[in-house]
């Protein structure tokens, strides 16, 4: 057969998004705004302690209000199948595991009456005492079996205890995060429609098919009886992931009272039923020889859970990762606390671990004299350290060496507080950024349509990311095509089953999918094709796949107000093949501005009385307004890597906020001279930082 | 027309898009709630209810407002525009073409409370308000000149609409690709529309 027609231009060119119009024009369409006839509305009603049991629901005074559909609670709502994960078991019984679980959930005719109800439902308890306030010496800390995303919870390779006796330089510190909310803009929402036994649910989530999935063991429906639609989805940043309470209220609701019902969940209550980033205390021992190179690393990571599950953000995993040490010590403690249920958001493991490591690597830099960029290029291993397999390639060091060339990093004076305009002191930063390359098994069909286009069917969810776009064309290029014959369909789960948008493994196991469906239906000249990628997957080799890139910083911080602005932020990646360079850079910059958050805006905290977050809406909990971001420049380095996936992508969406945090708080350092371990690096903390060192 | 009332609701009409819909709404029921939930004009976004997000960002009389934070039954006979309203039959109007042509958005749920935000300021500034970020000097002058729409003037003037993607870069570079297209004469005047009546 003919040598395959080359199509360069299709894949890796700056195509625009397909949903792009419908999105600037508002005709695009999310969870909330499908409104069956006769849909009813559903509010939900938020424990008002922190642990203890519902004794009581008196719901008359909600009944007797025009309008008025139903109370469902623990003891009228659907019975539901056990789930994997208990934070769906709702309404299935009294217990309270802490303060905003769902107790109860209004149906009305409208939105405001829903409301009206479900604060007129007069719920008491039972009240316990709890215990929500995360301490380094929590006597409850354990040691988990497991991390977060299959990871050991602890690992040691070599003598730590030894290699840190013996270090020449050592660094002991300890950072502290709070916990961080994921906040998507469009709030967690569900359509819930039962017809004749079919339930079809429009749903905000990352991926359609789990939810169908669940959906169906939870009402003992065979999969086929429901359809999970996901077309729009107003970002996730992982709180979408995996089902949440909105698609299981909704579907109760709805079958209960017999009609359509939306739930669209209240902004103040996303804190406390959507899952949050944990807070973390990590100590970090970092020893070192004179030349840098590092000889003993312990990244000791204490964070908590709930009592409803075991969630372990595994911050010390970037650390089994990033440089060698001849004693490796990594793991975590949690503590199951009265508190909401932690989950994913945007790089767990990755984001809060390698603000501690590379924030540890900027402190030893500065006690051994040298330069950051260098100690890190020191000491890039040659093998993955703690697992010993060899890395499909490595970027770090040609992104750290193109990083410092674009940002001037050589004309950099490393001693700090020297620079001074006017009441501000400046000061430049870097950190290096890592994510695991994930995959997983997909299908996908594609479908000559006679007249030289095709059609191209995959669960996939465009959660923002240009999936639809990216696998577009990756179809194209298969199949030898131009963009505009290729029709691809996603966000529902009617289509070919395939993971979620999460990991940032999306494109690598959709594409992969895609690529083999069309590349199939190509070389078979037949009409229609399906695969299935799970022997693909499977057959993979044993490597360490890994996305590198470093950030560089310049801060700004005004000494009489404490006020931290970031002035220039860029960011150089190596993860694989580019496949979109317009929603890569977008991508990439948004990780970023994350980022940005993370390091100066945005925190949140336990109530200790309460026992809730304080910090419950946007108002309260900060994410970066459009003038605290800076104009972001973003590069990567092109990688040819032939252990990925036959798409060539290692995954883009979550390193973009790995790494900047600890950029910008190096930055802060080398502006002021003052090391702050605590994020965010907010006026009240810098000022009186800053007060306290001039007095 | 005279609106109807009872203790809990009110007949009303609202002008959106130049088109007159008469709506009967519980007197809680936001201009938000009921451009999405009665109109089924979904581009209108909530973010929060709250006023702290922007998503549902609308011209009211020309001037951008929260509808999330205004009640419908204050705003009998109101004139509002919303993203559906913007551009010309058919032809976006040129800050949404910006927007896509310069990827100004990720999941696209803060975009429509963006892109009318948008229009909205480049109507203030054309009409030579001033911002936070506005030089003293500039202000001292009070010319009433269009204001000199530099990149934190655009970032400034944007910040009431807040984007989790972290679009902010490009949608500050599709403002500053319209900014000299939108002028005085785009503002109020047109934005508040004629008002054909029109059963809803």
């Amino acid at each position: 057969m003919a040598a395959p027609k080359t199509t360069e231009g299709v894949l890796g060119t700056a195509a625009p998004r397909r949903e792009g119009r419908a999105k600037v024009t508002g005709t695009a369409r999310y969870a909330a705004e499908h409104t069956p006839p006769a849909c009813a509305y559903a509010w939900p009603v938020a424990a008002s302690v922190a642990r203890g049991r519902v004794s009581a629901v008196d719901d008359s005074a909600a009944l007797a209000l025009p309008g008025a559909l139903a109370v469902l609670t623990h003891e009228n709502a659907p019975r539901l199948g056990e789930p994997e994960d208990a934070t769906l078991h709702l309404l299935q019984s009294p217990r309270v595991p802490h303060r905003g679980w769902y107790v109860a959930l209004a149906v009305a005719e409208t939105l405001e009456t829903a409301r009206e109800m479900a604060r007129t439902v007069r719920v008491t308890y039972d009240e316990e005492p709890h215990d929500v306030v995360l301490e380094p010496g929590h006597p409850r800390l354990y040691h988990p079996e497991w991390a977060n995303g299959g990871n050991p919870g602890d690992r040691e390779t070599g003598d730590f205890d030894r290699a840190w006796e013996a270090a020449p330089h050592r660094i002991d510190v300890t950072y502290t995060l709070s916990p961080l909310h994921n906040h998507p803009m469009e709030p967690h929402s569900a359509t819930a429609v039962w017809e004749g036994g079919h339930l079809t649910a429009y749903d905000s989530s990352q991926g359609a098919t789990p939810v169908a999935e669940l959906l169906a063991h939870m009402y003992g429906l065979d999969q086929r009886q429901v359809t999970v639609v996901a077309e729009h989805v107003g970002g996730g940043f992982g709180s979408k992931g995996t089902p949440r309470a909105p698609v299981v209220l909704a579907s109760m609701a709805a079958r209960h009272t017999g009609r359509p019902v939306k739930v669209a969940l209240p902004r103040r209550h996303l804190p406390f039923v959507v899952g949050h980033r944990a807070p973390t205390i990590q100590r970090m021992r970092l020893g070192a020889r004179d030349d840098g190179t590092l000889t003993a690393l312990h990244h000791d990571v204490v964070t908590h859970t709930s009592t409803v599950t075991e969630f372990v953000e595994q911050a010390a995993v970037p650390s089994r990762v990033m440089y060698g040490a001849e004693g490796l010590r990594t793991g975590h403690r949690v503590a199951a606390l009265d508190v909401p249920s932690p989950s994913w958001m945007r790089a767990p493991g990755e984001a809060p671990g390698m603000y501690a490591l590379e924030c540890a690597m900027d402190e030893l830099a500065c006690t051994l004299e040298m330069d950051p960029v260098e100690l890190r290029l020191r000491n890039i291993p040659d093998r993955e350290p703690d697992s010993g397999k060899p890395f499909s390639s490595h970027g770090l060091a040609a992104c750290l060496r193109e990083g410092a060339r674009r940002f001037g990093w050589e004309r950099r004076d490393p001693r700090p507080a020297t620079r001074r305009e006017g009441d501000l002191l400046l000061g430049t930063g870097m950190a290096s950024a890592t994510y695991p390359v994930l995959v997983a098994p997909s299908t996908a069909s594609a479908q000559a349509q006679g007249d030289g286009t095709y059609h191209v069917r995959i669960n996939a969810t465009d959660i923002g990311t240009g999936a639809r776009t990216v696998l577009a064309q990756v179809a194209a290029d298969a199949l030898g095509v131009g963009l505009d014959a290729v029709r691809i369909d996603v966000g529902s789960s009617d289509l070919p089953h395939a993971p979620l948008a999460g990991g940032s493994s999306g494109t690598a196991s959709w594409g992969w999918a895609v690529h083999k469906a069309c590349r199939e239906l190509r070389e078979s000249g037949g009409t229609v094709v399906t695969v299935d990628t799970t022997p693909d997957v499977e057959a993979q080799q044993e490597y360490a796949r890994h996305a590198f890139g470093a950030v560089f910083v310049e801060v700004g911080v005004d000494v009489v107000t404490g006020e931290v602005r970031v002035r220039r932020m860029l960011g150089v990646y190596a993860t694989g093949r580019i496949l979109n360079a317009r929603t890569a850079r977008s991508q990439f910059v948004g990780g970023m501005t994350m980022g940005l958050g993370m390091a100066l805006t945005e925190h949140s905290s336990m109530d200790a009385a309460l026992g809730g977050f304080v910090e419950k809406d946007l108002a309260g909990y900060h994410v970066p307004a459009n003038l605290d971001v800076p104009d972001i420049d973003v590069h990567w380095i092109e990688e040819h890597d032939p252990h990925l996936n036959p798409v060539g992508g290692k995954g883009i969406g979550e390193i973009g906020i790995v790494g900047t945090p600890a950029a910008i708080a190096n930055a802060v350092h080398h502006a002021t001279g003052r090391r702050l371990r605590e994020l965010p690096l907010t006026p009240d903390r810098v000022g009186q930082d800053l007060a306290g060192a001039a007095g | 027309m005279i609106p109807q009332r009872t203790a809990t609701s009110s007949t009303l009409t609202l002008y959106v898009n130049d088109t007159a819909h008469t709506v009967t709404a519980d007197h809680r029921t936001t201009l938000l709630d009921v451009l999405r939930e009665h109109l089924d004009l979904t581009g209108t976004k909530k973010g929060c209810d709250h006023g702290q997000c922007g998503a549902c960002t609308v011209l009211v009389e020309g001037r951008r407002a929260n509808s999330c934070l205004l009640l419908a039954v204050a705003h009998d006979g109101a004139h509002l525009t919303t993203v559906e309203g913007l551009g010309d039959e058919g032809r976006p109007h040129p800050l949404q073409e910006a927007f896509h042509e310069r990827d100004a958005f990720q999941c696209g749920y803060c975009t429509p409370g963006q892109i009318v935000s948008g229009v909205g300021m480049l109507c203030e500034a054309a009409e030579g308000h001033p911002s936070h970020v506005t030089p003293r000097e500039v202000l001292e002058r009070a010319t009433g000149a269009p204001a000199e729409l530099d990149r934190d003037e655009i970032r400034e003037r944007m910040s009431g609409n807040i984007c989790r993607c972290g679009a902010y870069p490009y949608i500050v570079r599709a403002l500053e690709d319209v900014r000299h297209e939108v002028t005085r004469a785009d503002g109020p005047a047109r934005a508040s529309g004629g008002g054909r009546e029109v059963p809803a």
